[in-house]
């Protein structure tokens, strides 16, 4: 096979090929989205986050507007300390309250953001001051059993 | 009794002996073949022509094992899922298994077969015609002329290879999981997209895939140009390349997902 063939058969196997890896990072791979993305960082406080994961989508009104970046135990107070990186594009007022829900019975854990009216917004590295702590159904049953046994004896 | 158990010994420490020697050639090829490969891509097209040999002629196997491996895993993750009420999830797990280990392993493996022992065939015939001392004798470096060519063809072709495997897989496993059964396309892609990293996965995936062709393609030169000049030794040359690679890319790949992977999630 003469050189031409051989140098036009390798430019279209290696087209080929970074084009599967363009395919790969964009289709796949979601790279577009919040990738390097310039966000900044707000930081919330639950009694207990639950199945919560890092890089757990961070959403409002069912959008993604961020992830989980780093979860920590606080240990003057026992709380976990939630860190998010947020879109640079969404910002969230001074009341937002932050809620651990679960999208399903088995599905992922995420963090659920509800704007409240306040005019002040959030700024990098703010704290999120009300929260909602994962419903864990192990205490969910217990405290329902309870319930029952109580409600039965009367 | 006593003559049998030194016997054994002997031959343990004989072969134990060679293996370590063997090693230490190998890596002692592995720093001659970069130190001529600035010699080597001076002629860029010896390169060129090893791409074409090892990873254009190697694509129709790739591709098509590509797609058939994505498909089954549809079907059979489908199987799986759809017992837990998960099977909008076909496409995280799909794109996961082949991203991060399929894609590599199995291209890899699939190359070092293909590739990798074509490579050592030739190589060792060369040295078993004495094309070898030939060039050796009209002051060619055989290393630069043909080791370091083939070595680099391989490092080249093997992530590009490994991508390709990866997407047919999942372009497999789109036709078998939204066209015949019928997820709907949009779970199945915003899915994948939600959990599928760039950085951890993608990247980590070729990463892997590059490492793999480094290994393949070393073992194949070092076992050809090592191999005894006759056709016997040739033939278990090709043999020890594909075994060898085939275990070196199991090993790596479990050294590297322990790296890559430990504690990710």
């Amino acid at each position: 096979m003469n050189r031409t063939a051989i140098d036009l058969w390798v430019g279209i196997f290696v087209a080929l090929g970074l084009g599967a890896i363009l395919f790969l990072a964009l289709k796949v791979g979601n790279l577009v989205s919040f990738g390097s993305d310039p966000g900044y960082h707000l930081q919330a406080k639950f009694d207990n986050i639950g199945g919560l994961k890092l890089r757990a989508p961070v959403k409002s009104a069912g959008i993604v507007v961020g992830r989980v970046e780093s979860v920590r135990l606080d240990p003057a107070t026992y709380l976990a300390v939630v860190t998010m990186k947020i879109d640079k594009d969404y910002e969230f007022t001074a009341d937002t309250i932050a809620s651990i829900l679960t999208s399903g019975l088995l599905g992922e854990v995420y963090i659920g953001l509800d704007p409240g009216g306040d005019p002040k917004m959030l700024a990098d590295n703010g704290m999120i001051g009300k929260t909602q702590s994962a419903v864990v159904l192990e205490k969910l049953i217990g405290q329902f059993l309870y319930d029952k046994a109580a409600g039965g004896g009367k | 009794m006593v003559e049998t158990t030194v016997a054994t010994l002997r031959r343990v420490g004989a072969v134990t002996i060679g293996t370590i020697g063997r090693l230490g050639y190998a890596a002692r090829f592995f720093v001659a073949v970069i130190a001529n490969t600035p010699a080597a891509f001076k002629r860029l097209q010896l390169t060129l022509r090893e791409i074409y040999f090892s990873g254009v002629l190697s694509l129709v196997i790739i591709m098509v094992s590509g797609l058939f491996v994505g498909m089954v895993l549809a079907l059979q993750g489908y199987d799986v899922l759809t017992r837990y009420g998960a099977d909008q999830s076909l496409g995280v797990l799909v794109a996961l298994s082949l991203v991060r280990e399929l894609g590599p392993v199995v291209a890899g493996l699939l190359f070092a077969s293909r590739a990798g022992s074509a490579i050592t065939a030739e190589i060792g015939l060369m040295k078993a015609t004495e094309q070898l001392s030939a060039m050796e004798m009209m002051a060619v470096d055989p290393l630069a002329r043909v080791v370091a060519p083939r070595f680099w063809g391989g490092v080249v072709s093997m992530p590009l290879l490994a991508a390709l495997f990866s997407t047919l897989g999942i372009f497999g496993a789109y036709i078998v999981g939204v066209k015949l059964i019928g997820i709907d396309a949009g779970a199945f892609w915003g899915n994948m997209q939600a959990a599928v990293d760039f950085q951890l996965d993608i990247v980590n995936g070729i990463v892997k895939s590059f490492v793999f062709g480094a290994a393949v393609s070393l073992i194949a030169v070092f076992e050809g140009f090592d191999a005894k000049p006759t056709a016997e030794g040739v033939s278990s040359a090709t043999t020890r390349t594909v075994v060898e690679s085939s275990l070196a890319i199991l090993a790596l790949d479990f050294v590297l997902t322990v790296f890559m992977f430990h504690g990710a999630r």
